[in-house]
């Protein structure tokens, strides 16, 4: 049996970013015959590499080096590409999708990558000029331009895409206040010790803190424009502002899946293989919620994408069993990395490296002799090797005494066996 | 701008090989003399890092006087006083000196001189009592004086050569060397090494018979009844009594038995030594310290006369000593048991006309073991103790230890500020170390070579000859002690062995009696006796007499009727045999690397490097069966004492005995002063201990943690509550401490940073922590200087090595790479990491010897010499090497 002597289904994606992409390449690998493909987005660009926004904040990088895929790929794949479109209903008995400029596509299999949308905290005045979310290319052209007027910049969020986000603005020159709920920063992916020292670093390069401080409202001018920032707190205190980054978290964005009727809690729920509660239709990326979690990195779309692919791909052996993620922070000279669960649970085991001069800390937590967190702050080299470790659930018992100290010192193997 | 050179002699072993030490601008460095005919340009490896021990670390450099700095006036006043007090309340008797084979023969000859003529007691005995008097007894017993008949030509001239209780290969390296270096060029030539222990000299033999501790007179008695049967039937003074003892061995298999050794290899022994004429015996400390020494060392002596082989090129029982002027104190006098010039009490009324000297000694005075009882029981009340360390060195070392302390003056000449006995000294007189004296010494073949001066004596350091005299002069013996050189002094002890010499006896110097200054400041080399020409040619001996290199080739001894004699003697086991209780023999002996305490050989830190820590060598099945892991620590207890060591397992251990070396003392280590486990058991007739067996046992030492501090500067971990195990061993830049402890610490950075001195919180401090598995890790960084750094493991093989973590010790600032990776205990890349130190001489590591053989496809030792040079200096390192290939090709 081969493919050309089947008929070619149709195949819709509805979101062109990461996920849906890295989904469609998967495909193409493994199956280049077997689709008409027609990807919406609702975004006018065509695809980028959204975790690499930070710099391109920062100015470390242009827009143009962070596209991953131009129009010509589309092209020379057979995909149809309809940007700056969005999908806006899906007529499931009809096998249909109907954009906002009112254009139906059928489809024989759908895929939703429809990502996730930043949360707004729901204080007054979050509606205010000025206020600004973390999430796409328009955000950061706005955020940009703010910065040229130079003056101060409040950022709410002491999570990754917070500090990101705050660095960037401090490097274009802003006064960067950043207000955090928590007494550390990046409390998920950080114990507190790394994030000390990341605050010292920051504090160092000229940001300031607000720790543990609540927002109760943004303040404004007649015109409608941002002003400040006054905190639940026992003076009302506040705080001047021309710009206020909201930055803390990100929901998954179901609401077309909603409409459509598919089954959906925090995310569209699918199962191992990628399927909604339609087998027909597939999600992927931060929209999905599988086994009860859903995602805001990177590396868990890969894994997912993967799986789809393959499905769609009728090779649909591999299941998805969930990701263990890790995080790195982008911001230049500051090197953190974390991954996994590090509280020191019951029957773990905990490693520590600390070198306050050279402003290196590593902290491994180690079950049943296979590592289940990681956080390093200061020298991140080994980050990806800790994580494979990890995920492939390796027994470290028999080179843990130079397990903080990285790959680079493993023993050659000849040398290990002498040795023993 | 000047290089000057100054030929000497080393002031290790007794093979006494000759020095070129330079000095060029201030800086020493040293090589073999060429011209010297016992080492022919070769050193070991401990010569070849004399340079690195001329330093003034540790050394005594002012007199001092209970605890305090003192002029020599009141110092010496101080000694002549409190020894002319007690001698008149108690007499001549009460007091003692206890000496040093590290003395040249002229500070050994005032010192006889004083306490024998003047003083009028035999109270002055020699360390070397420790180590050859078995065979002085032996020689006196066979041959009517002490006279090592043979020279180190012999060994390369004999077809085969039985080394017997002696490590050559490790304890008198440039004469193995010679002996391998004739080998290698005839494969007729054999080698047989007889020794408990599977050495690093057994490693190389053709035959090694690793026989059962103490039975020698066993194996020597059945070589002698063999040799009976197989046609040798001398007909010397005691020869049939001999042989007829000898014979109740019964045959081959019973002595193979008795010795616990295959009767093929007994069998083979004993037809080899038949077979060849041209033999010779070495004999060294595992033959001379047993409470059978002397009959072991006749036991071999009778089998050489039995044959005829004696004096004769390539054939003769071969004494090889352990210090460099042990020859020297024994042609002096320096032993209690003999009076002066190799005479005895028989002769005090000459001796004394000779000196002229108010008094004389008619009696053998105490030998060392007796002696220290003696201190400790009171009868003797005042003790001068010249280089030498006996808390270290004497069996029983604690009550040596005790004796002092109950003393109730003693007096220590020394050129360190700190040793374990110096540290109980009311006065210290600072002695010229070698590199600032200027005397003679004597080696195992006879020769006299000349110590000379190349470096300025520092601080107040005086010679021991001038220390004694003038000790002398304020007792009142001004007259006998006028000695203004050390050449004065040898012209006088020259001509005592002259004085009445009618042939009687064989030492004899008459030929350097008159000798100018000048001339002896010159003097070559030269081997005893050394008679005038013309006195030669009055006795109508010239012909057989010109050679002086054998003796008794003419078969004409000094005894009463001229012969030689061969004794009877009875096989006895040790003193003390193990028990239920005490089920091990414990064995004692040297390394390759190190010297006697360690007070010279602890400064070179190549030296140290080779066997960093004191150890127990234990055979695997007893490892298994008291619970004890190669790597591990142990206790290793007798009756008197307990000693905490490292353990190696090796098959080259006996099963039921144990090895400990003799080197470490309470200035280097916790526990592990091995004398103090020794028992004071003595030969009835030398007096020699018998250190090489004392009923034993061995226990794990639990240790909860093991670790290792490298610091740049010393550290006082004596007394740490939390150390239970230290062992200093003294670095390139470093100090090394290995450690462990019997409790874990609560708290492993508060604990260290105690441990190294670190008190400030801010200090440059990095640590690594694994607090379940027991593991700690943390380094103190100063301006970006390693000061510090600490491991800590549950286990001492998950510790990392050493060398590399040394090497960041340069005196340089640190690289951030080598920061990154300190803690790790290793480079990142291991193709960096040298591994432990084999080569001394040339600092090349294991790692680097492994890669040469692995990658190279090395496979000689020659071929891993020229690669890397490696074992091409003093060659004491080509065991090792060997092993190391040997171990890749059965890979």
């Amino acid at each position: 049996m081969s493919d050309t002597t089947q008929p070619k289904l149709d195949l819709v994606v509805i979101g062109n970013g990461m996920a849906g992409l890295r989904t469609l390449e998967d495909l193409l690998d493994a199956a280049p015959e077997r689709y008409n493909v027609t990807v919406f987005g609702a975004e006018p660009h065509p695809s980028y590499n959204r975790i690499m926004l930070s710099p391109v904040l920062a100015g470390d990088k242009a827009f143009e080096e962070i596209e991953t895929h131009g129009r010509a790929w589309y092209v020379d794949n057979g995909i149809t590409l309809y940007t700056d479109e969005a999908v806006v209903d899906i007529d499931r008995r009809r096998r249909m999708v109907i954009s906002d400029t009112g254009r139906e596509i059928g489809y024989d299999r759908l895929l939703l990558a429809t990502g996730s949308t930043p949360f707004i905290l729901p204080v007054p005045g979050h509606t205010l000029d000025g206020v600004i979310s973390f999430r796409d290319i328009g955000d950061v052209h706005r955020m940009v331009e703010a910065s040229e007027k130079g003056g101060k910049a409040v950022v709410i969020g002491g999570g990754l895409l917070g500090l990101e986000a705050a660095y960037g603005l401090h490097k274009r020159g802003m006064e960067v206040t950043i207000v955090h709920l928590m007494g550390t920063l990046m409390e998920r992916q950080l114990d507190p010790t790394a994030a000390d020292l990341l605050q010292y670093s920051l504090t160092q390069r000229g940001l300031s803190f607000r720790m543990g401080a609540k927002t109760a409202a943004i303040l404004g001018d007649e015109a409608g424009r941002v002003t400040g920032l006054r905190f639940d707190d026992a003076d009302d205190s506040e705080i001047d502002a021309d710009i206020v980054v909201m930055a803390v978290g990100i929901r998954p964005n179901v609401e077309l899946a909603k409409t459509a009727g598919l089954y959906c809690e925090k995310g569209i729920v699918v199962n191992d293989t990628m399927q909604t509660y339609d087998p027909r239709i597939y999600a992927v990326g931060e929209c999905v919620e599988h086994r009860h979690s859903v995602y805001g990195l990177v590396a868990p779309l890969w894994d997912q994408a993967k799986v789809c692919a393959n499905h769609l791909a009728y090779r649909g052996h591999t299941q998805y069993e969930g990701s263990v993620t890790a995080t790195q922070l982008k911001v230049t000279g500051i090197d953190v990395y974390s991954a996994g669960d590090f509280s020191d649970a019951e029957g773990t085991e905990t490693l520590i490296f600390s070198d306050v001069r050279r402003g290196v800390y590593k902290r491994i937590v180690l079950g049943d002799d296979r590592i289940v967190g990681v956080v390093l702050y200061g020298d991140t080299r080994d980050g990806g090797w800790y994580f494979r470790l990890m995920r492939e659930g390796a027994d470290v018992s028999g080179f843990r005494d130079l397990l903080l100290f990285g790959q680079a010192y493993m023993p050659p193997a000849t040398d290990a066996a002498e040795a023993a | 701008m000047s290089t000057l050179t100054t030929r000497t002699t080393c002031p290790y072993c007794g093979v006494g090989c000759g020095v070129n030490a330079v000095v060029e601008n201030g800086a020493v460095s040293v090589a073999g003399d060429a011209a010297h005919p016992s080492n022919l340009g070769s050193l070991c490896s401990k010569g070849t890092a004399l340079a690195d021990t001329v330093g003034l670390d540790g050394r005594l450099l002012h007199p001092v006087v209970d605890g305090r700095r003192a002029s020599w006036d009141d110092a010496l006043d101080e000694v002549a006083t409190r020894f002319g007090e007690i001698i008149a309340e108690h007499g001549p008797d009460a007091v003692a000196f206890y000496v040093s084979g590290q003395l040249l023969t002229e500070d050994y000859y005032v010192a006889n001189k004083l306490m024998k003529g003047y003083i009028g007691s035999a109270n002055i005995d020699t360390n070397s009592r420790l180590c050859m008097s078995s065979a002085v007894a032996g020689h006196k017993r066979a041959f009517g004086e002490d006279v090592v008949p043979g020279c180190y030509e012999d060994l390369e001239v004999a077809d085969l050569v039985v080394l017997v209780g002696s490590n050559t290969a490790w304890c008198h390296p440039v004469v193995y060397q010679r002996i391998v270096a004739a080998q290698e060029n005839d494969p007729n030539k054999k080698l047989v090494v007889i020794d408990p222990r599977r050495t690093a000299t057994a490693e190389g033999a053709d035959l090694h018979l690793p026989l059962a501790p103490g039975t020698d007179v066993h194996l020597f008695n059945g070589l002698l009844a063999f040799l009976a049967e197989h046609g040798f039937d001398g007909d010397l003074p005691g020869a049939q009594d001999a042989v007829a003892e000898a014979r109740r061995m019964g045959g081959v298999a019973a002595v193979a038995a008795a010795c616990g050794v295959g009767v093929e290899t007994v069998q083979a022994f004993f037809e080899l030594f038949a077979q060849t004429e041209r033999t010779v015996t070495v004999f060294s400390q595992g033959v001379n310290q047993s409470s059978a020494g002397t009959d072991k060392v006749n036991a071999i002596i009778n089998c050489h006369l039995l044959t005829d082989r004696i004096g004769k090129p390539g054939a003769c029982p071969f004494s090889i000593t352990g210090q460099p002027n042990a020859m020297g104190g024994r042609e002096v006098g320096g032993l209690s048991s003999t009076l002066a010039g190799h005479m005895g009490f028989d002769a005090a009324e000459r001796v004394q006309r000779f000196w002229r000297s108010p008094a004389i000694a008619h009696e053998p005075g105490l030998k060392a073991v007796e002696l220290f009882e003696a201190i400790e029981s009171g009868r003797v009340k005042a003790v001068w103790i010249m280089a030498t360390n006996p808390l270290v060195s004497l069996p029983d070392a604690d009550r040596a230890k005790r004796a002092l302390d109950a003393c109730e003056f003693v007096a220590v000449s020394d050129c360190m500020r700190h040793t374990d006995t110096v540290d109980r000294a009311h006065v210290l007189l600072p002695a010229a170390a070698w590199a600032e004296k200027s005397g003679t010494v004597t080696n195992s073949e006879r020769i006299i070579s000349r110590q000379r001066d190349f470096l300025p004596m520092p601080g107040e350091a005086k010679p021991d000859w001038w220390i004694v005299c003038e000790v002398a002069r304020r007792m009142g013996f001004g007259a006998g002690f006028d000695f203004h050189s050390a050449a004065a002094i040898f012209r006088e002890h020259a001509a005592l062995t002259a004085y009445e010499n009618d042939g009687e006896r064989v030492l004899n110097l008459e030929g350097l009696a008159d000798l100018s200054d000048a001339d002896y400041d010159t003097l070559e080399p030269l081997r005893w006796p050394v008679y005038t020409i013309e006195a030669l040619r009055a006795a109508g001996a010239m012909p057989a007499r010109q050679d002086s290199r054998r003796l008794f080739g003419d078969g004409i001894y000094p005894t009463e009727d001229g012969k030689a004699r061969l004794v009877a003697v009875t096989p006895r086991g040790p003193a003390n045999p193990v028990s239920e209780q005490w089920p091990l023999a414990l064995n004692t002996g040297r390394v390759r690397d190190h010297w006697h305490t360690m007070t010279r050989t602890a400064k070179s830190a190549r030296l140290s490097a080779h066997i960093p820590e004191p150890f127990v060598e234990v055979h695997p099945d007893d490892a298994k069966r008291y619970g004890v892991i190669d790597g591990a620590l142990a206790t290793v207890s007798t009756a008197l004492a307990e000693a905490h060591v490292r353990v190696i397992v090796t098959a080259g251990q006996r099963e039921g005995a144990l090895f400990v070396p003799m080197h470490w003392n309470d200035q280097f280590a916790a526990k592990a002063r091995v004398g103090a486990l020794a028992n004071p058991a003595v030969c009835p007739i030398s007096g020699e201990p018998e250190f090489k067996h004392t009923p034993a046992a061995i226990a794990p030492f639990e240790a909860a943690w093991h670790g290792f501090i490298l610091a740049s500067r010393p550290l006082r971990l004596n007394g740490e509550a939390s150390i239970d195990y230290w062992v200093k061993v003294p670095g390139e830049r470093f100090y090394r401490y290995e450690i462990a402890g019997l409790q874990t610490p609560d708290h492993w950075a508060a604990t260290a940073r105690g441990w190294i001195g670190v008190g400030e919180r801010t200090a440059d401090w990095l640590d690594a922590s694994d607090t379940s598995a027991g593991r700690y890790r943390a380094a103190h960084i100063d301006a970006g200087h390693i000061e510090a750094c600490l491991f800590v493991a549950p286990e001492p093989a998950a510790l990392p090595e050493r060398s590399w973590l040394a090497s960041l010790f340069t005196g340089e600032p640190i690289v951030e790479s080598e920061r990154a990776g300190l803690l790790a205990g290793r480079p990142a890349d291991a193709s960096k990491d040298v591994g432990p130190q084999i080569c001394s001489c040339f600092g090349v590591g294991r790692n680097t010897i492994l890669r040469a053989i692995g990658e190279d496809g090395l496979d000689s030792v020659a071929a891993v010499g020229e690669a890397l040079d490696a074992g091409t200096n003093c060659g004491s390192c080509k065991p090792e090497i060997a092993a190391l290939i040997e171990a890749h090709a059965g890979k």
